[in-house]
């Protein structure tokens, strides 16, 4: 009943094509963005926003890139780490050699450079298949960090090889970066980026490329004997996939949490985005989103949980309870549904379509 | 999965998130209460050290609340907040805490290099001080650009100087370190790469060659470092920073290389029973270095005893009272309970802000009579600090280890302050130009 | 800088024989420690097909579980027995709650699992076991063999490490090739369809084969947990296994030991002799570089199985 699209005629192949084709979704996206735009900055605590929200949107960015890899393309990589690190120091150098540079243009700089370092990471893809090239790409992780770390030029020489982000504003008044810049202020900026670059995304998957990819992904082999160039495609996949991932490790070192050393980009962080992935949904924009949104808040939920309703538990406990939890509830949605979060609201909404009539 | 159960757990994470999001606002608590935030790391690769320095802050906040009824008539709050020692869920924690208790959070103490470097910017900006322990960064003993920052006692950078020292005592003078080699084993992260800059230029000044040997995280695989030191290099010296499982592997390595232990020193954060412990007796004659005494013979380690443990009210197991750790967890909440009291000095005896426990920071004097008082005489050195310096001493201690319980073996050595003091303004200096902060606070 | 690349380091090689000839020994000893914790992951990838990356943890929970144990009080042989009963336990529990369940999907999504598995067995180790830091009450030999005069170290614990590993070897070749249920694994391990359809139960199967990896995650777990500690970080080694595992290819188990060699006298002699002129800590990506560098050449890897493909 609520998802009932009869009576919603395309007369018009513009609508046919439209990004959200049904009005219920237009809708609900109009409310969604003003929810996010309206609502949470008027209402949010400091603590909400800076420590939840904001971490949530450049985890949901770097999902959508390792979604536009692994999901849309097939290739599965494990150097998500890494790449975000070039995104923050490509930032940082960009940005400490020319302050005048708005940021906009310093982190479109760095996501682009961050796409130049796919690419070449990229390259064993033509040769190497599946898990063999997830451990490939671990090169590119270990490699990067260490040089990260090992080279002092890439923090100014700074004695401990901690990179902190200079004040920097988009325009005037509107600082994102630097201690001067208020949570609120920084929310925006990330949540514009990531808007943007979503729909971009959206887009893509839509187009010629994005097809190429799938293709690719479903049977590489096929997809080569009907026309389609592998290079081409699977290159392409890791140069924008990497330019997302570029832009998500800028926005971290400098909205996020403004300081940044090489070791905040290892292993560990690209094993979280792939979880977002796979969690929310391969081969799925919402899913990037409801796979970031299970993988940064659920921990902090169930720490604090116990608190909220009054338990008080020892904190080492509470931490080994974090895992044993976050780990079990891993497995039952998967189980439960291997496609991922975005698959349990399509069936939601097959549901809710039919509702409350379901035969 | 069939419809009812989705519509169940949907329901169930919305009022979850609704419990979660109505639960944090902190609940009013009476004035005379004052919050003190605890950043610890129980689970995770570290957690064997974080451990009792965690039990040491919540024994040393029961003994005050329960000997002395808090600090002149104000009990002490707290609550703990896993970081894991990961820098991420150190700013989550940072941002949850800071709000707590009828002031605000006192001071935070997140015991991770990582950890401050990511807090200072945003503490300075809410006025709440950051006390880092012979950790964090360095040059923040520079109070004139980082106001909210504390080193004390001692810093990285003078412990290196300090160590030097110990060694050209060890050789016969700093003459004789001329043509000497000493190698530096690190942990390859911020931590690690701290005292780097301040060898080289020892190295410079006296002769010796330094040779860098990083070890990267977590460090379990040592073979081709200790190879190359004691196959190779063989240097005269060994200095390790080290932390958590690199620590233990370390010494067993060297020791399956040949080198001598009684040349090898560690960093205070590689000084710990649990560093050396598991290697057994490999571990004789390991030294390192310490900024404070160890055992249960002081007045405040006998109080909590008398007072927490006898009682049942103990944090952790009672035998690791008096352990290398437990014993700097203690000093640890000492200054910082010691800066509120001289802020109450001022301010009134009530809970206070961030920016008021700071001025106790800066006007803070632990003299002897306070150390006395406090049961921490023999412990510690006395400290004072200023505006401008934020550390105030930076002696060092060497201790070795003796296949079961460390010993002294050095006077208090003092590090060279002048040099020390000089590069910690070169570059805070360096920093405040950066970030455009002018250098007159403690002048004007 | 291309003279010390280059030039230097064979330079070095000539000048020091005896210390490069220790550098390969115990390179190619550590190689082998590798190795151990390398032919877990085979032996449940060749059965299964699962990338089971809990296999670092598996390895740590067996460690914590022997310690455990013997701080009860057990005898080292009898913590050994009832840590390997926990590790069969540990095999029917997944079986049933992780595998059954996610039978047939795809490769990424049972990998994923694993993950869940390895954040589960972190937690519950802690839990039960705590988070400090143990070491084995029982003593394995420390000491140096001294060769050639002195002037070459092998550690006997790294040596002990060598010949555990090549008995383990040999007994799982013996196992695979000899014995009934090794006919059966083998058949899984090339066609689930078809090795059910002849009547080989999938379920019993992947219960031997997990427990097989758990009671080799043991041995894995005595030798490193003897060499480091028993704590947390050993749950790490398992980064150190994947350069082995994928230069041998996934589903040989002798790759797993050839791949372990190359691997750790590759990043030992990298590092002493390279390593100071990148400035150090390379061997990490060094491993990794040098299996790709293999897998440009075999895309499967030294002993992997043919990778065929039809449209």
């Amino acid at each position: 009943m609520f998802y009932r699209e009869a009576g919603q005629f395309k007369a018009t192949y513009a609508a046919d094509q439209a990004i959200f084709p049904i009005l219920q979704d237009k809708i609900g996206i109009a409310i969604i963005l003003a929810i996010a735009f309206g609502v949470i900055p008027a209402f949010a605590s400091d603590y909400f926003l800076s420590s939840l929200m904001l971490p949530f949107l450049v985890f949901s960015l770097a999902a959508l890139g390792l979604n536009i890899l692994l999901g849309y393309c097939g290739q599965l990589s494990l150097g998500t780490g890494a790449f975000m690190a070039c995104g923050a120091f490509f930032a940082y150098k960009i940005t400490t050699a020319f302050p005048e540079l708005n940021i906009i243009f310093v982190f479109l700089l760095a996501g682009a450079g961050t796409a130049a370092v796919g690419v070449f990471f990229g390259l064993p893809s033509l040769r190497i298949k599946g898990f063999y090239l997830a451990v490939a790409t671990l090169a590119a992780q270990f490699f990067l960090i260490w040089m990260f770390n090992k080279v002092d030029w890439w923090t100014n020489f700074s004695p401990s090889g901690v990179i902190s982000a200079p004040p920097r504003e988009v325009l005037p008044g509107f600082a994102v970066t630097g201690s001067s810049a208020t949570p609120v202020d920084r929310y925006y900026f990330a949540l514009g980026v990531v808007c943007v670059l979503a729909l971009l995304a959206k887009n893509m998957v839509r187009s010629r490329i994005g097809r190429t990819w799938m293709a690719i992904r479903d049977m590489d082999i096929a997809a080569e004997i009907i026309g389609i160039r592998p290079m081409a495609a699977k290159l392409s996949a890791f140069a924008i996939s990497s330019f997302y991932i570029g832009v998500a490790g800028a926005l971290w070192a400098f909205v996020y949490t403004s300081s940044v050393e090489a070791l905040a980009f290892d292993i560990n962080r690209s094993f979280q985005v792939l979880f977002m992935v796979i969690i929310g949904g391969l081969g799925s924009i919402l899913g990037s989103f409801l796979g970031a949104a299970f993988i940064v808040l659920l921990p902090i939920i169930i720490n604090q949980a116990p608190a909220a309703v009054g338990i008080v538990m020892d904190t080492a406990l509470l931490g080994h309870i974090e895992f044993m939890v976050l780990g079990a509830l891993i497995i039952i949605i998967l189980i439960a549904e291997p496609h991922g979060m975005a698959r349990l609201w399509q069936i939601g909404k097959e549901k809710l379509r039919l509702w409350p009539f379901p035969h | 999965m069939n419809f009812k159960r989705l519509t169940a757990l949907a329901v169930a994470t919305v009022i979850g998130a609704g419990a979660f999001w109505a639960s944090q606002p902190a609940v009013a608590q009476a004035e005379d209460e004052m919050f003190i935030p605890l950043m610890v790391y129980r689970t995770g690769p570290y957690a064997p050290n974080g451990i009792p320095l965690a039990d040491a802050f919540q024994d040393y906040l029961k003994v005050l609340n329960e000997r002395d009824g808090g600090i002149n008539g104000v009990k002490m709050t707290w609550e703990e907040c896993e970081t894991q020692y990961n820098n991420d869920r150190g700013v989550e924690c940072y941002e949850r805490l800071k709000n707590n208790g009828p002031t605000g959070a006192a001071a935070f103490f997140p015991f991770s290099t990582g950890i401050t470097y990511a807090l200072i910017e945003r503490a300075t900006n809410d006025k709440i001080p950051v006390f880092s322990m012979g950790y964090g960064r360095a040059d923040a003993s520079d109070g004139r650009v980082f106001p909210y920052v504390f080193t004390s006692p001692t810093t990285y950078w003078a412990q290196a100087d300090a160590m030097i020292n110990y060694i050209a005592q060890q050789e016969g003078g700093y003459g004789d370190l001329d043509g000497k080699k000493i190698a530096l084993v690190y942990h390859d992260s911020a931590y690690g790469k701290e005292p780097i800059k301040t060898l080289e230029l020892l190295a410079e000044e006296h002769g010796f060659k330094l040779t860098l040997h990083p070890v990267s995280h977590p460090g379990l695989e040592q073979k081709s470092t200790w190879l190359q030191i004691g196959r190779r290099v063989k240097p005269d010296w060994t200095l390790m920073w080290g932390w958590g499982v690199m620590n233990a592997t370390a010494i067993k390595e060297a020791s399956a290389v040949g080198y001598p232990m009684d040349r090898f020193i560690g960093v205070w954060w590689s000084g710990s029973e649990v560093d050396v412990r598991p290697a057994g007796d490999q571990a004789i004659g390991y030294k390192a270095g310490n900024f404070h005494g160890v055992g249960q013979d002081f007045g405040v380690v006998q109080d909590i005893l008398t007072h927490v443990y006898a009682k049942g009210q103990g944090t952790g197991p009672e035998d690791q009272v008096g352990e290398v750790l437990y014993n700097r967890g203690l000093i640890n909440m000492f200054i910082i309970t010691e800066a509120i009291r001289t802020a109450m000095g001022r301010y009134g005896d009530k809970a206070l802000t961030g920016e008021q426990v700071r001025w106790g920071f800066e006007n803070l004097n632990i003299d002897q009579a306070t150390l006395e008082r406090a049961g921490f005489d023999g412990m510690m050195k006395p400290i004072q600090l200023s505006c401008t310096d934020h550390e105030g001493g930076g002696q060092l201690l060497v201790q070795q280890w003796n296949g079961s319980e460390w010993e002294v073996v050095s006077d208090w050595i003092e590090p060279n302050g002048d040099l020390i003091r000089g590069l910690y303004e070169a570059s805070a200096e360096q920093y405040a130009n950066e970030k455009g902060i002018a250098l007159d606070r403690c002048t004007s | 800088m291309i003279e010390a690349l280059f030039i230097t380091p064979f330079v070095e090689i000539a000048e020091y024989p005896y210390f490069f000839l220790e550098v390969l020994i115990s390179g190619l000893l550590t190689g082998v420690m590798y190795s151990l914790v390398a032919l877990g992951f085979v032996l449940i990838f060749k059965a299964s097909g699962v990338f089971n990356f809990a296999q670092g943890i598996m390895v740590l929970f067996a460690a914590l579980t022997v310690v455990g144990f013997m701080d009860y009080g057990a005898p080292a042989w009898l913590a050994i027995i009832l840590t390997a009963v926990v590790m069969v336990g540990l095999a029917f529990g997944v079986e049933r709650y992780v595998m059954r369940p996610l039978v047939n999907q795809d490769h990424i999504i049972m990998f994923m699992a694993t993950i869940g598995l390895a954040y589960f067995l972190d937690g519950f180790g802690q839990t039960i076991w705590g988070s400090d830091v143990k070491s084995f009450a029982f003593d394995l030999p420390r000491d140096n063999y001294q060769l050639l005069d002195g002037e070459v170290f092998v550690n006997q614990l790294d040596l002990l490490g060598g010949v555990i590993a090549a008995l383990l070897v040999g007994g799982l070749a013996i196992f695979f090739q000899k014995t009934k249920i090794g006919r059966a694994l083998r058949a899984v391990a090339d066609d689930h369809q078809a090795a059910m359809s002849v009547g080989i139960p999938l379920n019993q199967i992947w219960v031997i084969v997990w427990s097989v990896a758990g009671i080799v995650a043991i041995v894995a777990g005595i030798m490193w947990g003897a060499k480091v500690t028993v704590q947390f970080s050993l749950s790490l080694i398992a980064l150190k296994a994947l350069p082995v595992l994928i230069l041998g290819g996934f589903t040989s188990i002798p790759g797993a030991i050839i791949g372990g060699l190359i691997i750790g006298a590759g990043e030992k002699i990298a590092e002493n002799f390279w390593g100071p002129a990148l400035g150090g800590a390379i061997e990490d990506w060094f491993a990794y570089v040098l299996a790709l560098v293999f897998l440009l050449f075999r895309p499967q890897g030294l002993f992997g199985e043919k990778i065929i493909e039809r449209v």
